[in-house]
């Protein structure tokens, strides 16, 4: 089990969370009329082995979207921010 | 090399089974090869037997970056099946199934294929409808497939549950009597020591750092055993695709998410069949030896660690016991992770890439084992002639881009809820 460390709720298990993937994927502007940038909006991801950066909303607590930095390799957690702060 | 037989083993007794010759060879790596197989798992040591045996290509070396059988190919739950719905992937996974009713004989190495029929349970009518719609498109191509009613279940299968108070009682089933199971370990084993008796090189504790460039081709590997020439290049390391893509300049529609499996004490014979649960993701075969094994869900976040949480544990636990009541008291022996690569489809990705010399092999997702045979008979094919084969023609990278799909699962392009 991961421990987040929630900045509003404090440190909880990560099965109140919702999972939502890697967090430098910004969708493109509604009119953007290149196929390539939509394809990798909707299907490329960063997959690094190592540091992380990816989403994360506390479905059971405070329902905020978190940008959470993880280790893919040993999960350790190094940090937690609002998403609407760390992705504006 | 010494072919395997009943007097072979007899002969050997002889002098008290004390003079077996190994496997297969322990090779260093030679300066360059025609092809280099990067990932010693069943996918890369197949694509190397099939270089060698179909397409007469020998001067190739298959890196691996650990030990033979570490990786996904000894990680699996073992099932082989071919019962997919869209088109691409029936005529795919039936093609794997041809290739494993001949692989013992083909390898001369017992993989222990046993063809014990899989089910799927139904636990509505409409769920039934939609295995008699999957039943159709397998019978249609010539793949055997029966639907089963409650009653014909249950003479089959009767440990499941069928009381009044299943939390999901079960409609019927979807069968097919030629799915089963096979020794995984014999799969990576009997394709390394087959490759290599047609001279194939197999490297371990090879890693691959890093590809060597010549222009825009690429021209060998670095490895910790030094830089490796290379006409072409197969990369086969499902799980970690990304990684080495990103090497190689690729940008990849795959995430990497650890899946684990399960095994119980030994049981005495219960479960004659590979059972799956259609109300929940759990699936279940007793190996040889007596002990359960299971599988269920992905972990559900990026992952490289080759180890699961145990919430996880806990909810393949729970969707175990809803269809199995009578396992509730076993005690679970081992537990492990694999690394799979996910794709936004759920289907594999196997292609020659815009990197010129570079062949993909890779986003296995969960169905990587009961590919094995025709992932390296066709992906061999596409390495050896440059093209895809007929029969991967739908799994190329450029699916994405393109709209064509194969969404097996109709779960959207989450990765991480195929």
């Amino acid at each position: 089990m991961l421990r987040i460390e929630c900045p509003c709720c404090g440190p909880r298990d990560h099965n109140e969370f919702r999972y939502g993937g890697d967090a430098s994927v910004r969708r493109p502007a509604h009119d953007d009329p290149d196929p390539e940038t939509w394809y990798a909006y909707v299907y490329v991801r960063k997959n690094p082995a190592g540091l992380h950066r990816e989403l994360w909303q506390h479905v059971i607590g405070c329902r905020q979207w978190l940008v959470v930095e993880r280790d893919t390799r040993d999960h350790i957690i190094s940090s937690v921010t609002f998403a609407r702060t760390s992705r504006a | 090399m010494a072919r395997y037989s009943a007097f072979q083993i007899f002969r050997n007794a002889l002098s008290g089974q004390k003079n077996w010759q190994r496997a297969w060879r322990a090779a260093e790596p030679k300066p360059s090869y025609d092809v280099i197989v990067i990932g010693g798992g069943g996918h890369g040591l197949a694509t190397a037997f099939y270089l060698a045996e179909n397409h007469g290509i020998r001067n190739v070396a298959v890196l691996e970056k650990g030990y033979i059988g570490g990786g996904n190919v000894g990680r699996n739950t073992t099932v082989i099946r071919s019962n997919y719905l869209l088109d691409g992937n029936t005529q795919f996974y039936e093609f794997s199934m041809k290739l494993w009713e001949g692989m013992s004989k083909a390898l001369n190495f017992n993989v222990m294929f046993s063809q014990r029929g899989q089910l799927v349970t139904a636990h509505s009518a409409d769920q039934l409808d939609s295995f008699s719609h999957r039943a159709n498109v397998m019978r249609l191509n010539g793949i055997d497939a029966d639907i089963l009613g409650r009653d014909e279940v249950r003479r089959l299968v009767p440990y499941l549950d069928f009381s009044d108070t299943a939390r999901f009682p079960i409609h019927g089933a979807i069968f097919q009597g030629r799915a089963g199971t096979a020794r995984h370990d014999a799969v990576a084993w009997g394709y390394a020591r087959a490759a290599d008796g047609h001279g194939v090189d197999i490297v371990q504790n090879c890693e691959v750092t890093g590809f060597v460039r010549d222009g825009d081709r690429i021209v060998g590997v670095e490895t910790t055993k030094g830089r490796i020439g290379a006409g072409k290049i197969g990369l086969a390391v499902a799980g970690h695709t990304s990684v080495l893509g990103a090497k190689a300049g690729l940008d990849l529609p795959i995430e990497s998410h650890v899946l684990q499996a399960f095994v119980t004490e030994p049981l005495k014979p219960l479960v004659d069949h590979v059972v799956a649960y259609g109300a929940d993701h759990f699936y279940v075969s007793q190996s040889d030896k007596g002990g359960l094994v299971f599988g269920g869900n992905l972990d559900g976040y990026n992952s490289y660690a080759q180890r699961g949480n145990l919430g996880v544990v806990r909810e393949v636990a729970e969707a175990a016991i809803a269809l199995m009541p009578c396992i509730s008291r076993i005690r679970l022996l081992r537990h492990w992770g694999g690394v799979m690569d996910m794709t936004p489809d759920a289907s594999p990705i196997i292609c020659p890439t815009p990197v010129d010399g570079l062949y993909l092999n890779g986003g296995w997702c969960y169905g990587g084992f009961k590919a094995t045979p025709a992932s390296g008979w066709c992906f061999a094919h596409t390495i050896a002639t440059g093209k895809p084969h007929p029969l991967i023609a739908a799994y190329g990278l450029d699916r994405f881009r393109t709209g064509r799909t194969l969404d097996e699962a109709g779960a959207g392009p989450s990765a991480w809820l195929q």
